[in-house]
Protein backbone atom coordinates (compact mmCIF):
# COMPACT_ATOMS: atom_id res chain seq x y z
CA UNK A 1 0.00 0.00 0.00
CA UNK A 2 1.18 3.74 -1.02
CA UNK A 3 -0.82 6.17 -0.05
CA UNK A 4 1.54 8.50 -0.14
CA UNK A 5 3.45 7.21 -3.55
CA UNK A 6 3.41 10.81 -5.01
CA UNK A 7 5.48 12.20 -2.15
CA UNK A 8 8.35 13.96 -2.77
CA UNK A 9 11.04 15.76 -0.80
CA UNK A 10 10.21 18.75 -2.96
CA UNK A 11 7.00 18.75 -1.89
CA UNK A 12 7.30 18.23 1.64
CA UNK A 13 8.91 21.41 2.22
CA UNK A 14 6.54 22.83 -0.13
CA UNK A 15 4.08 22.33 2.27
CA UNK A 16 3.85 26.10 4.39
CA UNK A 17 3.21 24.54 7.97
CA UNK A 18 4.03 20.48 7.05
CA UNK A 19 5.14 18.05 8.87
CA UNK A 20 7.65 18.58 11.82
CA UNK A 21 10.63 16.63 12.18
CA UNK A 22 11.69 14.78 15.23
CA UNK A 23 15.00 13.77 16.20
CA UNK A 24 15.75 10.87 18.73
CA UNK A 25 17.86 11.19 21.60
CA UNK A 26 20.69 8.20 22.72
CA UNK A 27 18.84 5.42 20.30
CA UNK A 28 21.83 4.33 19.36
CA UNK A 29 23.34 1.99 21.69
CA UNK A 30 26.69 3.02 21.33
CA UNK A 31 25.78 6.28 21.83
CA UNK A 32 24.13 5.68 25.05
CA UNK A 33 27.09 3.37 26.14
CA UNK A 34 29.48 6.04 25.43
CA UNK A 35 27.85 8.28 28.79
CA UNK A 36 28.87 5.80 30.95
CA UNK A 37 27.91 5.51 34.22
CA UNK A 38 27.22 9.29 34.21
CA UNK A 39 23.40 8.24 33.56
CA UNK A 40 23.10 7.12 37.19
CA UNK A 41 24.45 9.95 38.85
CA UNK A 42 22.97 13.93 38.19
CA UNK A 43 21.83 15.51 36.66
CA UNK A 44 20.29 12.33 34.80
CA UNK A 45 20.10 10.05 37.89
CA UNK A 46 18.69 7.21 35.79
CA UNK A 47 19.42 5.92 31.78
CA UNK A 48 16.02 6.98 29.67
CA UNK A 49 13.22 5.14 30.29
CA UNK A 50 10.36 6.61 26.91
CA UNK A 51 11.82 7.66 23.80
CA UNK A 52 13.45 11.20 24.28
CA UNK A 53 12.42 13.54 20.73
CA UNK A 54 13.48 16.98 20.09
CA UNK A 55 12.44 18.77 17.51
CA UNK A 56 14.48 20.47 14.53
CA UNK A 57 12.15 23.11 13.32
CA UNK A 58 11.57 24.33 9.87
CA UNK A 59 14.20 26.84 9.91
CA UNK A 60 16.32 23.96 10.12
CA UNK A 61 15.39 22.19 6.93
CA UNK A 62 17.63 21.69 3.68
CA UNK A 63 18.06 19.64 0.65
CA UNK A 64 21.04 17.63 -0.39
CA UNK A 65 23.17 20.48 -2.15
CA UNK A 66 22.52 23.41 0.12
CA UNK A 67 25.63 25.13 2.04
CA UNK A 68 25.23 25.02 5.37
CA UNK A 69 26.23 28.01 7.32
CA UNK A 70 28.98 27.40 10.32
CA UNK A 71 28.45 29.70 13.08
CA UNK A 72 31.07 32.45 14.04
CA UNK A 73 30.39 31.16 17.38
CA UNK A 74 30.83 27.57 16.79
CA UNK A 75 33.89 26.30 14.45
CA UNK A 76 33.33 22.63 14.54
CA UNK A 77 30.04 20.81 13.73
CA UNK A 78 28.78 17.48 14.23
CA UNK A 79 27.80 15.55 11.56
CA UNK A 80 24.73 13.49 12.92
CA UNK A 81 24.33 10.61 10.39
CA UNK A 82 20.37 9.13 10.66
CA UNK A 83 17.68 7.42 9.09
CA UNK A 84 14.36 9.92 8.73
CA UNK A 85 11.29 7.39 8.50
CA UNK A 86 8.99 9.45 6.27
CA UNK A 87 5.10 9.13 8.33
CA UNK A 88 2.92 8.48 5.35
CA UNK A 89 -0.45 7.54 7.69
CA UNK A 90 -1.84 9.08 10.74
CA UNK A 91 0.11 7.05 13.59
CA UNK A 92 -1.75 7.04 16.35
CA UNK A 93 -0.91 4.16 19.46
CA UNK A 94 0.41 1.44 16.80
CA UNK A 95 1.54 -2.06 17.41
CA UNK A 96 5.12 -3.69 15.98
CA UNK A 97 3.22 -5.35 13.63
CA UNK A 98 1.19 -2.84 11.72
CA UNK A 99 4.10 -0.29 12.85
CA UNK A 100 5.85 0.37 9.49
CA UNK A 101 2.45 0.21 7.48
CA UNK A 102 2.52 4.16 8.65
CA UNK A 103 6.09 4.67 6.93
CA UNK A 104 5.77 5.84 3.63
CA UNK A 105 9.21 5.99 2.93
CA UNK A 106 12.84 7.50 4.41
CA UNK A 107 14.89 9.54 3.71
CA UNK A 108 18.90 10.05 4.68
CA UNK A 109 19.27 12.96 7.24
CA UNK A 110 22.14 14.99 8.96
CA UNK A 111 21.01 15.68 12.42
CA UNK A 112 23.55 18.87 12.67
CA UNK A 113 24.88 19.71 16.19
CA UNK A 114 26.94 22.12 17.74
CA UNK A 115 29.12 20.14 19.97
CA UNK A 116 27.68 19.57 23.81
CA UNK A 117 28.19 17.51 26.36
CA UNK A 118 25.13 17.87 28.76
CA UNK A 119 21.56 16.15 26.92
CA UNK A 120 19.56 17.47 30.65
CA UNK A 121 18.39 20.82 29.25
CA UNK A 122 16.43 21.33 25.59
CA UNK A 123 19.29 22.34 23.03
CA UNK A 124 17.89 24.40 20.77
CA UNK A 125 20.53 26.10 20.51
CA UNK A 126 22.96 23.70 19.62
CA UNK A 127 20.53 21.69 17.58
CA UNK A 128 18.07 24.50 15.98
CA UNK A 129 20.79 26.80 13.60
CA UNK A 130 19.55 27.74 10.15
CA UNK A 131 19.98 24.89 7.78
CA UNK A 132 20.93 22.48 10.43
CA UNK A 133 18.69 19.38 8.98
CA UNK A 134 19.45 18.59 5.57
CA UNK A 135 17.41 15.78 4.42
CA UNK A 136 18.07 13.54 0.79
CA UNK A 137 15.48 12.43 -1.15
CA UNK A 138 12.48 10.70 -0.36
CA UNK A 139 12.82 6.66 -1.10
CA UNK A 140 9.22 4.78 -0.81
CA UNK A 141 9.71 2.08 1.38
CA UNK A 142 9.08 -1.01 -0.47
CA UNK A 143 12.64 0.09 -1.77
CA UNK A 144 14.42 -0.71 1.57
CA UNK A 145 14.21 -4.32 2.69
CA UNK A 146 15.07 -3.94 6.33
CA UNK A 147 15.76 -0.08 7.69
CA UNK A 148 16.93 -1.70 10.63
CA UNK A 149 20.09 -3.12 9.17
CA UNK A 150 21.38 -0.67 6.35
CA UNK A 151 25.25 0.35 6.57
CA UNK A 152 25.56 4.61 6.77
CA UNK A 153 29.19 6.35 6.26
CA UNK A 154 30.00 9.70 6.77
CA UNK A 155 32.58 11.11 4.26
CA UNK A 156 34.25 14.59 4.25
CA UNK A 157 36.04 15.90 1.18
CA UNK A 158 35.78 12.38 -0.05
CA UNK A 159 37.42 10.53 2.90
CA UNK A 160 35.25 8.08 4.85
CA UNK A 161 35.50 9.03 8.94
CA UNK A 162 32.47 6.99 9.98
CA UNK A 163 31.06 4.28 9.19
CA UNK A 164 28.28 3.00 11.08
CA UNK A 165 24.81 1.40 10.18
CA UNK A 166 20.36 1.99 11.34
CA UNK A 167 20.77 -1.37 13.72
CA UNK A 168 22.36 -1.69 16.76
CA UNK A 169 19.33 0.42 18.05
CA UNK A 170 17.82 0.71 21.82
CA UNK A 171 14.74 1.04 19.45
CA UNK A 172 14.27 -0.76 16.38
CA UNK A 173 12.24 1.20 14.02
CA UNK A 174 9.06 -0.65 14.64
CA UNK A 175 9.64 -0.29 18.53
CA UNK A 176 10.32 3.30 17.96
CA UNK A 177 6.71 3.99 16.32
CA UNK A 178 5.11 2.22 18.89
CA UNK A 179 6.69 3.79 21.68
CA UNK A 180 6.59 7.09 20.16
CA UNK A 181 2.97 6.78 19.05
CA UNK A 182 1.80 5.84 22.45
CA UNK A 183 1.79 9.30 23.45
CA UNK A 184 1.67 11.27 20.40
CA UNK A 185 0.64 11.34 17.11
CA UNK A 186 2.58 11.18 14.18
CA UNK A 187 0.69 12.71 11.21
CA UNK A 188 1.45 12.48 7.30
CA UNK A 189 4.64 14.62 6.51
CA UNK A 190 5.98 13.96 9.92
CA UNK A 191 9.93 12.83 9.92
CA UNK A 192 10.88 10.82 12.90
CA UNK A 193 14.44 9.85 12.95
CA UNK A 194 16.08 6.49 14.04
CA UNK A 195 18.67 8.75 16.30
CA UNK A 196 22.23 10.05 15.34
CA UNK A 197 25.70 7.16 15.55
CA UNK A 198 27.08 7.46 18.26
CA UNK A 199 30.66 9.46 17.68
CA UNK A 200 29.28 12.05 14.98
CA UNK A 201 32.20 13.28 13.35
CA UNK A 202 33.09 16.82 13.34
CA UNK A 203 33.69 19.17 10.41
CA UNK A 204 34.62 22.84 9.85
CA UNK A 205 33.92 25.72 6.80
CA UNK A 206 34.82 24.54 3.37
CA UNK A 207 34.55 21.01 3.77
CA UNK A 208 31.84 19.03 2.18
CA UNK A 209 30.17 15.97 3.59
CA UNK A 210 28.59 13.22 2.06
CA UNK A 211 26.09 10.70 4.57
CA UNK A 212 25.44 7.63 2.31
CA UNK A 213 22.26 5.29 3.48
CA UNK A 214 22.69 2.04 1.52
CA UNK A 215 19.64 1.94 -0.21
CA UNK A 216 18.22 5.17 0.57
CA UNK A 217 20.92 7.32 -1.08
CA UNK A 218 23.34 10.30 -0.48
CA UNK A 219 23.15 13.38 1.02
CA UNK A 220 25.66 15.89 0.05
CA UNK A 221 26.47 19.73 1.70
CA UNK A 222 29.32 21.99 1.97
CA UNK A 223 30.05 23.45 4.81
CA UNK A 224 30.68 27.48 4.59
CA UNK A 225 31.66 30.33 7.26
CA UNK A 226 29.38 32.49 8.57
CA UNK A 227 31.58 35.21 7.56
CA UNK A 228 31.43 34.54 4.01
CA UNK A 229 28.07 34.62 3.78
CA UNK B 1 -8.70 43.73 16.08
CA UNK B 2 -9.37 39.97 17.54
CA UNK B 3 -9.75 37.03 15.03
CA UNK B 4 -11.04 33.95 15.61
CA UNK B 5 -10.56 30.75 13.12
CA UNK B 6 -13.25 28.39 13.22
CA UNK B 7 -15.07 25.84 11.53
CA UNK B 8 -18.58 25.87 10.99
CA UNK B 9 -21.06 24.62 8.20
CA UNK B 10 -18.59 22.50 6.88
CA UNK B 11 -15.37 25.28 6.15
CA UNK B 12 -12.96 27.41 8.20
CA UNK B 13 -13.93 31.03 8.78
CA UNK B 14 -12.29 33.99 10.31
CA UNK B 15 -14.58 35.22 12.71
CA UNK B 16 -14.60 37.97 14.71
CA UNK B 17 -16.54 39.26 17.88
CA UNK B 18 -20.15 39.85 18.21
CA UNK B 19 -22.65 40.69 21.09
CA UNK B 20 -24.74 37.39 20.45
CA UNK B 21 -21.95 34.82 20.16
CA UNK B 22 -19.32 35.85 16.69
CA UNK B 23 -19.38 36.98 13.21
CA UNK B 24 -17.98 35.14 10.43
CA UNK B 25 -16.03 37.26 7.51
CA UNK B 26 -18.96 36.33 4.82
CA UNK B 27 -21.71 38.40 7.53
CA UNK B 28 -23.26 35.16 9.56
CA UNK B 29 -23.77 35.83 13.30
CA UNK B 30 -23.43 32.52 14.93
CA UNK B 31 -23.22 31.04 19.11
CA UNK B 32 -19.83 30.58 20.24
CA UNK B 33 -21.14 27.18 20.81
CA UNK B 34 -21.98 26.30 17.70
CA UNK B 35 -18.66 26.08 15.86
CA UNK B 36 -15.49 24.28 16.50
CA UNK B 37 -12.31 26.75 18.00
CA UNK B 38 -9.22 26.14 15.93
CA UNK B 39 -5.83 28.02 16.70
CA UNK B 40 -6.43 31.42 15.72
CA UNK B 41 -3.71 31.60 13.28
CA UNK B 42 -1.28 29.56 11.02
CA UNK B 43 1.09 28.29 13.38
CA UNK B 44 4.64 27.84 12.56
CA UNK B 45 7.37 26.36 14.57
CA UNK B 46 5.89 26.10 18.59
CA UNK B 47 8.90 27.37 21.17
CA UNK B 48 7.81 27.46 24.87
CA UNK B 49 10.00 28.67 27.68
CA UNK B 50 10.45 26.87 30.79
CA UNK B 51 10.97 28.95 34.22
CA UNK B 52 10.35 32.08 32.87
CA UNK B 53 8.63 33.93 35.70
CA UNK B 54 10.53 34.69 39.54
CA UNK B 55 7.96 32.98 41.60
CA UNK B 56 7.24 29.31 39.35
CA UNK B 57 10.87 28.98 39.77
CA UNK B 58 10.86 28.84 43.31
CA UNK B 59 7.51 27.00 43.45
CA UNK B 60 9.81 24.33 41.32
CA UNK B 61 12.75 24.92 43.10
CA UNK B 62 12.97 21.80 45.02
CA UNK B 63 13.04 19.57 42.28
CA UNK B 64 15.20 21.60 40.06
CA UNK B 65 18.64 19.92 40.01
CA UNK B 66 20.06 22.82 37.96
CA UNK B 67 19.13 26.32 39.58
CA UNK B 68 21.83 28.52 37.50
CA UNK B 69 20.10 30.79 34.63
CA UNK B 70 22.10 31.65 32.18
CA UNK B 71 20.18 31.86 29.31
CA UNK B 72 16.49 31.24 29.02
CA UNK B 73 15.18 27.54 29.02
CA UNK B 74 13.41 27.46 25.45
CA UNK B 75 12.13 24.09 23.99
CA UNK B 76 10.04 23.33 20.99
CA UNK B 77 6.60 21.65 20.62
CA UNK B 78 4.95 20.15 17.35
CA UNK B 79 1.72 21.36 15.94
CA UNK B 80 0.23 17.57 16.27
CA UNK B 81 0.17 18.92 20.13
CA UNK B 82 -2.16 21.93 19.45
CA UNK B 83 -6.15 22.41 20.01
CA UNK B 84 -8.71 25.43 19.91
CA UNK B 85 -10.79 26.66 22.63
CA UNK B 86 -13.54 24.65 24.03
CA UNK B 87 -11.64 21.56 22.74
CA UNK B 88 -10.99 18.25 25.07
CA UNK B 89 -7.40 17.55 26.66
CA UNK B 90 -6.88 14.05 27.65
CA UNK B 91 -5.62 12.73 31.29
CA UNK B 92 -4.07 9.19 31.13
CA UNK B 93 -4.98 6.86 33.95
CA UNK B 94 -2.58 6.41 36.17
CA UNK B 95 -0.90 9.56 36.09
CA UNK B 96 -0.70 11.38 39.84
CA UNK B 97 0.53 15.06 38.67
CA UNK B 98 -1.08 16.56 34.98
CA UNK B 99 -1.15 20.38 34.99
CA UNK B 100 -2.11 23.95 32.76
CA UNK B 101 0.04 26.48 32.72
CA UNK B 102 -1.34 29.47 31.51
CA UNK B 103 0.92 31.61 29.10
CA UNK B 104 1.18 34.75 26.77
CA UNK B 105 1.45 33.26 23.16
CA UNK B 106 3.48 35.98 21.14
CA UNK B 107 3.07 35.93 17.81
CA UNK B 108 5.93 36.49 14.98
CA UNK B 109 4.84 38.96 12.07
CA UNK B 110 7.72 39.06 10.23
CA UNK B 111 11.42 37.22 9.56
CA UNK B 112 13.65 37.84 12.01
CA UNK B 113 17.13 37.21 12.25
CA UNK B 114 19.61 38.87 14.48
CA UNK B 115 17.39 41.33 16.21
CA UNK B 116 18.34 43.63 18.85
CA UNK B 117 16.36 43.38 21.67
CA UNK B 118 15.88 47.53 21.23
CA UNK B 119 14.29 46.71 17.57
CA UNK B 120 12.22 43.43 18.46
CA UNK B 121 8.89 44.87 19.26
CA UNK B 122 7.55 45.91 15.51
CA UNK B 123 8.49 41.87 14.82
CA UNK B 124 5.38 40.63 16.77
CA UNK B 125 2.43 40.63 14.89
CA UNK B 126 0.02 40.23 18.04
CA UNK B 127 -0.93 37.47 20.50
CA UNK B 128 -3.23 34.96 22.51
CA UNK B 129 -3.80 32.66 25.13
CA UNK B 130 -1.88 29.27 25.66
CA UNK B 131 -2.69 26.87 27.89
CA UNK B 132 1.00 24.93 27.60
CA UNK B 133 0.09 21.11 29.84
CA UNK B 134 2.11 18.95 31.14
CA UNK B 135 2.78 15.48 32.97
CA UNK B 136 4.95 15.36 35.40
CA UNK B 137 4.96 11.80 36.09
CA UNK B 138 6.54 11.34 32.40
CA UNK B 139 9.66 13.99 33.66
CA UNK B 140 13.04 12.60 32.49
CA UNK B 141 16.35 14.17 33.08
CA UNK B 142 17.28 14.34 29.16
CA UNK B 143 16.01 17.38 27.22
CA UNK B 144 13.97 18.38 29.92
CA UNK B 145 11.04 19.04 29.84
CA UNK B 146 11.15 15.86 27.22
CA UNK B 147 7.84 15.70 24.80
CA UNK B 148 6.85 13.06 26.65
CA UNK B 149 5.39 15.39 29.41
CA UNK B 150 4.97 18.59 26.57
CA UNK B 151 4.29 17.07 23.20
CA UNK B 152 0.85 14.86 24.04
CA UNK B 153 -1.89 15.28 21.61
CA UNK B 154 -4.19 18.35 22.81
CA UNK B 155 -1.36 19.86 24.98
CA UNK B 156 -1.04 23.00 23.39
CA UNK B 157 -4.28 24.63 24.02
CA UNK B 158 -3.94 28.35 21.28
CA UNK B 159 -7.10 31.17 21.53
CA UNK B 160 -9.71 32.01 21.11
CA UNK B 161 -8.44 35.16 19.36
CA UNK B 162 -5.56 36.55 18.13
CA UNK B 163 -5.43 39.59 18.46
CA UNK B 164 -2.96 42.48 16.83
CA UNK B 165 -0.36 43.38 18.66
CA UNK B 166 -0.95 47.31 17.79
CA UNK B 167 -3.93 46.61 20.14
CA UNK B 168 -2.44 45.86 22.92
CA UNK B 169 -0.68 48.70 24.69
CA UNK B 170 1.80 47.74 27.17
CA UNK B 171 2.21 43.08 26.74
CA UNK B 172 4.37 43.36 29.81
CA UNK B 173 1.53 44.24 31.98
CA UNK B 174 -1.01 42.01 31.58
CA UNK B 175 -2.60 39.96 34.41
CA UNK B 176 -3.10 36.45 33.60
CA UNK B 177 -4.95 33.40 35.81
CA UNK B 178 -5.96 30.17 35.95
CA UNK B 179 -9.62 29.24 37.12
CA UNK B 180 -10.13 25.16 37.94
CA UNK B 181 -14.09 24.72 38.34
CA UNK B 182 -14.38 28.18 38.54
CA UNK B 183 -11.99 28.37 41.67
CA UNK B 184 -8.71 30.78 41.03
CA UNK B 185 -5.92 29.01 41.09
CA UNK B 186 -3.05 30.42 39.17
CA UNK B 187 -2.15 34.37 38.84
CA UNK B 188 0.56 36.11 37.61
CA UNK B 189 1.64 39.53 35.49
CA UNK B 190 3.37 39.78 32.46
CA UNK B 191 5.38 42.13 34.26
CA UNK B 192 7.37 39.37 36.21
CA UNK B 193 8.67 37.58 32.64
CA UNK B 194 12.27 37.02 33.83
CA UNK B 195 13.54 37.55 29.89
CA UNK B 196 11.03 39.48 28.26
CA UNK B 197 9.41 39.43 24.73
CA UNK B 198 12.27 41.73 22.83
CA UNK B 199 14.94 39.61 25.42
CA UNK B 200 13.58 36.37 23.92
CA UNK B 201 12.94 37.48 20.29
CA UNK B 202 16.85 38.60 20.72
CA UNK B 203 18.01 35.19 22.37
CA UNK B 204 16.48 33.30 19.96
CA UNK B 205 16.72 35.11 16.53
CA UNK B 206 20.65 35.51 17.71
CA UNK B 207 20.66 31.86 16.57
CA UNK B 208 17.55 30.86 14.32
CA UNK B 209 15.32 32.65 11.77
CA UNK B 210 12.01 33.46 13.21
CA UNK B 211 9.46 33.19 10.38
CA UNK B 212 5.71 34.77 10.67
CA UNK B 213 3.56 32.00 12.64
CA UNK B 214 6.28 31.12 14.97
CA UNK B 215 4.64 31.44 18.06
CA UNK B 216 6.53 32.60 21.56
CA UNK B 217 4.69 30.32 24.60
CA UNK B 218 6.19 32.76 27.19
CA UNK B 219 6.17 30.27 29.70
CA UNK B 220 3.86 30.36 33.38
CA UNK B 221 3.87 31.88 36.84
CA UNK B 222 3.57 30.35 40.12
CA UNK B 223 -0.09 28.19 40.97
CA UNK B 224 0.37 25.14 39.14
CA UNK B 225 -1.71 22.67 40.45
CA UNK B 226 -3.07 19.00 39.34
CA UNK B 227 -6.40 18.59 36.96
CA UNK B 228 -8.53 16.12 37.37
CA UNK B 229 -11.24 13.79 34.87
CA UNK B 230 -14.13 16.94 34.40
CA UNK B 231 -12.38 19.61 35.45
CA UNK B 232 -13.06 23.11 33.59
CA UNK B 233 -9.87 24.79 32.94
CA UNK B 234 -9.91 28.36 32.29
CA UNK B 235 -6.73 30.53 31.16
CA UNK B 236 -6.75 34.04 30.79
CA UNK B 237 -5.34 37.12 29.97
CA UNK B 238 -7.04 40.53 30.53
CA UNK B 239 -7.04 42.31 26.83
CA UNK B 240 -6.42 38.95 25.37
CA UNK B 241 -8.44 36.16 25.98
CA UNK B 242 -10.87 33.87 28.18
CA UNK B 243 -9.42 29.96 27.19
CA UNK B 244 -11.97 27.20 27.70
CA UNK B 245 -10.56 24.01 28.08
CA UNK B 246 -11.56 20.65 29.64
CA UNK B 247 -9.98 17.49 30.82
CA UNK B 248 -11.29 13.67 30.06
CA UNK B 249 -10.57 10.54 30.85
CA UNK B 250 -9.00 7.75 28.51
CA UNK B 251 -12.38 6.24 28.16
CA UNK B 252 -13.25 9.38 25.81
CA UNK B 253 -10.33 8.44 22.84
CA UNK B 254 -11.78 4.29 23.33
CA UNK B 255 -8.47 2.98 24.33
Amino acid sequence: MHHLKELTMSNIFQMPHGGTVYGTLLNHREALAALGDQVNVAPYKAPPKAPILYIKPRNTWAQSGDAVVVPSDAPELQMGATLGLVIGRVASKVSVADALDHVAGYVVLNDISVPHDSFYRPSMRFKCRDGFCPMGAYVPRAAVANPDALAMTVAIDGVVVQHTQTGGRIRSVAQLLVDVTEFMTLHLGDILSIGVSAHPPLAHAGQSVTITVDGVGKLENTLVSEELV
Amino acid sequence: MKRAKVAYGGAIHEAYEHPDGLRLADGRVVAEDAVVWLPPFEVGTIIALGLNYADHVKELSKELTVTAKDEPLAFLKGRSSLIGHRAQTRRPEGVAFMHYECELAVVIGRTAKNVKREDAMPYVAGYTVANDYAIRDYLENYYRPNLRVKNRDGGTVLGPWFVDAEDVADPHALSLRTLVNGVVTQQGNTADLISDIPTLIEYLSGFMTLNPGDVILTGTPDGVVNVNVGDEVVTEIDGIGRLVNTIVADATFGR
